[in-house]
């Protein structure tokens, strides 16, 4: 089932006469940069997730928050989707353009408007980039922590909307757990903060609430970030298995011995291998899996626990255990991950990311999934995994100039999602819904899950204005996904009308 | 035999028989939270029934417990295996269930090191105002899956909900912990503090009274030995925490109204007539005083910060900005449309 805006079942949209908002913007924002020519619309037809392109009716490019709040009045008085957009890197399709929206550009908004080394924060405007505030931060020995492979790229305003992870989630948390504050304007260009300078803030917490809604409650203006001391010494410990049932074992093993790594990763043999060919790491090509188990903090512990770390790989059935032997090694075994998708890019004409959750006992059940959906569709899959907090990224392998192949990948990449929630997990762990995973949400959730979903939505904006179709599925759309899903010879939802 | 059940079926029911009579629900667990909050007035709707661990497995990190568990009781299947809740919930009492202390949302002196009680849900199972059963959020690590739902119950004092389970991230309890007495001024402290906040030392609680600076130490051997040596001061038993956490140190024993304060890491010595005992490394300070509310919230509100009254009072809770309330009764609205969750526990207009 199509992933695009389809309006028979995600809803009509309030027709836009085109010339006529255009004449009323340039009116209300004088100063305002407004593109509006097919050139000029066309690179903003999508944003991380490629393979599918929406040209925006218009797009705009504020620089000062006066013209984003006048904006945001003049869309809600006149019934004009918004669709806002950062750095434009995410891999769900949340920034992915309406035709009859406008996209709202924050990437101007990129002044750091504080670093504050005693209070531990930083503030700064949305288009700020995620490694811009952690470089600001280093003269002080501080850093922001999440750090999302994106890091160089993407933005914060988008890091907000989407609660985006990285490689380090389980020991540093998440986006959400690393934000004091955000300051937003509402679907009415109505300010509100959300979170405060403290610890925590009067009333319901809807910080949290706002963190990962995927642009659907609030335009983001102002973030204030934690600031944590960079870890004195990190050390690297790289282990070769001969199954990946043991580097799975391992992974617990080490969690049980009471260890939290600052970065666990897991890579298959497919993944290893065209990480070597690419960056030449120095990665056990022959074995079937192998982990990297990154240990940070101060000297005295790391070295205790890349000690301990060692014993347990090794008890773990691990052939062969590596410890980077300095800083340069270290980097250049964190390159061979770091670059596993543009590695894998280059033994295959196209790749699609996946990006499941698991309860991490369930991995090699899954993989072994993974490997016989691979084998059904005749596609392959290489296998990359944060293994630490059980975020799995799949990769799967295709050609789109043949034909059907992208088709088979997104009903491959869609089972795999299936699989993930079958065994108590997430369809997303770290890139969002976004209209990638708009399907699959029917999967994960139930209706009645979902329609609570949408009364969340209409507290914040009942018109539903702001990123329409992103994140929640429709009750239609998820009968009409269910029709096709079938189970236990039970239709979901069969009170709703079928198309 | 076990006392452990899943009793939601008939907590569902009395939801349902509330909604269907319009009757207003009082949730409640041991009660040991009713020191914060308005009084509401309703029919009491008691999870207790509804206890026991539904799962837990050390190497996933993950424990999920009905919302009627007893805190003590998870605390214990928890240090069984050699692992903890970080952010350390009070319990104010034996009673303290799981519910209370999400519903609560409080954390204990490990907080701004460890996160709060908040950053460790990763999902909830919630008795809608809608009389559902439903599931949000998960037992992994990393979901973004829809609206994050589940943090927003944290704190939520029962306005949005029932509360009937709760999975949670939960670490290993750090394998080398001391904690030291330092003799210092509070300004000093705060000082410090703010100097020591930028570097990796392993503090995981700081508090300081009228005369001493309290600092507790965790993590593995080298890192505490070698933070002791550079600290000095003099070692003090550990279970001084708890008696922090649970408001049992002489400090709160006191005729004094208790206000808690929250403020921005890096603020000064707050100038408010009373007494006042710094926690969270300064971020949180319990303050006894007769001052008014108005008096007090002003200031703190100048500070960045918010201020909270403990015991039997009007508006416990700082008021919130004109447009931020709406916001509230908007989402309680349409989560609770017939009002019968906890209502006016946060604020009477919610």
């Amino acid at each position: 089932m199509n992933i695009l805006y389809d309006e028979r079942v995600d809803g009509a949209l309030p027709n836009v006469d085109k010339p006529r908002l255009l004449g009323k913007l340039r009116q209300a924002l004088p100063d305002l940069e407004i593109l509006h020519s097919a050139e000029d619309l066309r690179p903003y037809e999508c944003d991380g997730l490629s393979a599918y392109r929406v040209v925006p009716l218009l797009v705009v490019l504020p620089e000062r928050l006066e013209q984003v709040q006048t904006l945001l009045r003049l869309c809600h008085a006149e019934q004009v989707p918004v669709v806002a957009r950062g750095a434009g890197t995410g891999l769900s399709g949340g920034a992915l353009p309406l035709e009859k929206g406008i996209l709202l550009v924050m990437a101007r908004f990129n002044r750091i408007i504080e670093v504050n080394p005693e209070g531990r924060f930083a503030r700064v405007q949305p288009g700020v980039r995620n490694l811009a505030i952690s470089q600001a931060a280093a003269p002080h020995g501080l850093y922001y922590a999440p750090d999302p492979s994106s890091q160089i790229a993407c933005s914060i305003g988008g890091n907000v909307a989407e609660n985006a992870g990285g490689v380090h989630c389980l020991k540093y948390g998440l986006t959400v757990h690393n934000l004091l504050r955000v300051d937003i304007l509402t679907v009415e260009g109505e300010h509100l903060t959300l979170g405060s300078d403290a610890l925590d803030s009067p009333g319901f917490d809807l910080l949290a609430l706002f963190t990962g809604s995927e642009g659907m409650l609030g335009i983001v203006t102002e973030v204030t970030v934690k600031l944590l001391p960079k870890p004195q010494v990190a050390r690297v410990l790289l282990a070769s298995f001969d199954s990946v049932e043991q580097a799975g074992r391992a992974v617990a093993d080490i969690i049980g011995a009471g260890i939290i790594p600052g970065g666990l990763e897991m890579m298959d043999n497919l993944s290893i291998r065209a990480a070597e060919d690419f960056i030449h790491a120095g990665y056990p090509v022959d074995a079937a899996a192998m982990l990297l188990c990154e240990l940070d903090g101060v000297e005295a512990d790391v070295r205790e626990d890349c000690e301990r770390v060692d014993a347990v790989l090794r008890q773990a059935g691990a052939s062969d255990v590596r410890l980077a032997r300095d800083e340069a090694e270290r980097v250049r075994f964190w390159a061979g991950r770091k670059n596993a998708f543009p590695a894998v890019g280059r033994i295959s004409p196209d790749y699609y990311c996946m990006d499941g959750t698991i309860p991490r006992r369930e991995l090699p059940a899954v993989l072994r999934g993974i490997e016989e959906l691979s084998g059904q569709f005749g596609l392959r899959v290489a296998n990359v995994f944060h293994a630490g907090d059980g975020n799995m990224h799949p990769l799967i392998l295709f050609d789109a100039n043949q034909p059907g192949e992208l088709e088979r990948a997104e009903a491959l990449g869609a089972k795999i999602l299936e699989l993930c929630v079958a065994v108590g997990g997430s369809i997303t762990g770290e890139h969002g819904v976004g209209r990638e995973k708009i399907n699959q949400m029917c999967a994960q959730f139930s209706s009645e899950e979902i329609t609570l979903f949408h009364a969340v939505k209409h507290a914040f904006d009942p018109q539903g204005l702001l990123n329409p179709g992103k994140n929640i599925p429709t009750l239609h759309r998820c009968a009409e996904f269910g029709s096709m899903h079938i189970h236990q010879g039970k239709l979901p939802f069969p009170d709703l009308e079928r198309f | 035999m076990s006392i452990d059940h899943d009793h939601s079926t008939d907590l569902l029911e009395q939801v349902n028989h509330a909604l269907n009579n319009a009757i207003a629900l009082r949730i409640q667990g041991g009660n040991s939270k009713a020191l914060l909050g308005r009084p509401v007035q309703g029919e009491v709707l008691d999870t207790r029934s509804h206890r026991g661990i539904v799962s837990y497995d050390p190497t996933e990190l993950v424990l999920t417990a009905r919302a009627g568990t007893p805190l003590a009781d998870i605390e214990a299947a928890l240090e069984e295996k050699g692992q903890m809740l970080p952010f350390e919930p009070p319990h104010f009492g034996p009673d303290a269930t799981l519910g209370g202390a999400i519903a609560s949302g409080l954390s204990g002196p490990r907080r701004p090191w460890a996160g709060s009680a908040r950053d460790h849900v990763l999902g909830t199972r919630l008795i809608t105002g809608h009389g559902k059963l439903l599931r949000f959020g998960g037992e992994v690590m990393k979901n973004v899956a829809g609206y994050d739902l589940s943090r927003l119950l944290a704190g939520s004092f029962g306005c949005l909900g029932v509360l009937a389970e709760v999975s949670l991230k939960v670490l290993p309890k750090p394998r080398t912990c001391v904690s030291l007495k330092l003799q210092m001024g509070a300004a000093e402290a705060l000082c410090e503090l703010a100097e020591w906040g930028q570097q990796p030392l392993p503090i995981s609680a700081a508090c300081h009274d009228s005369e001493h600076l309290y600092l507790r130490l965790e993590g593995g051997e080298g890192s505490v030995k070698s933070a002791c040596q550079r600290l000095g001061g003099e070692r003090i038993d550990s279970r001084y925490w708890t008696q922090l956490r649970e408001h049992r140190l002489p400090f709160f024993a006191s005729e004094q109204p208790l206000w808690r304060l929250s403020l921005p890491n890096s603020s000064p010595c707050l100038d408010l007539p009373g007494e006042q005992l710094l926690d969270w490394g300064g971020a949180q300070r319990w303050l006894l005083s007769a001052a008014p509310a108005e008096e007090i919230r002003q200031v703190v509100a100048a500070a960045g910060g918010h201020a909270t009254r403990y015991g039997a009072h009007e508006t416990p809770f700082q008021p919130l900005p004109a447009l931020l309330l709406r916001y509230h009764q908007n989402l309680k609205k349409q989560l609770d449309p017939q009002g019968i969750f906890n209502p006016g526990r946060l604020y009477a207009e919610v």
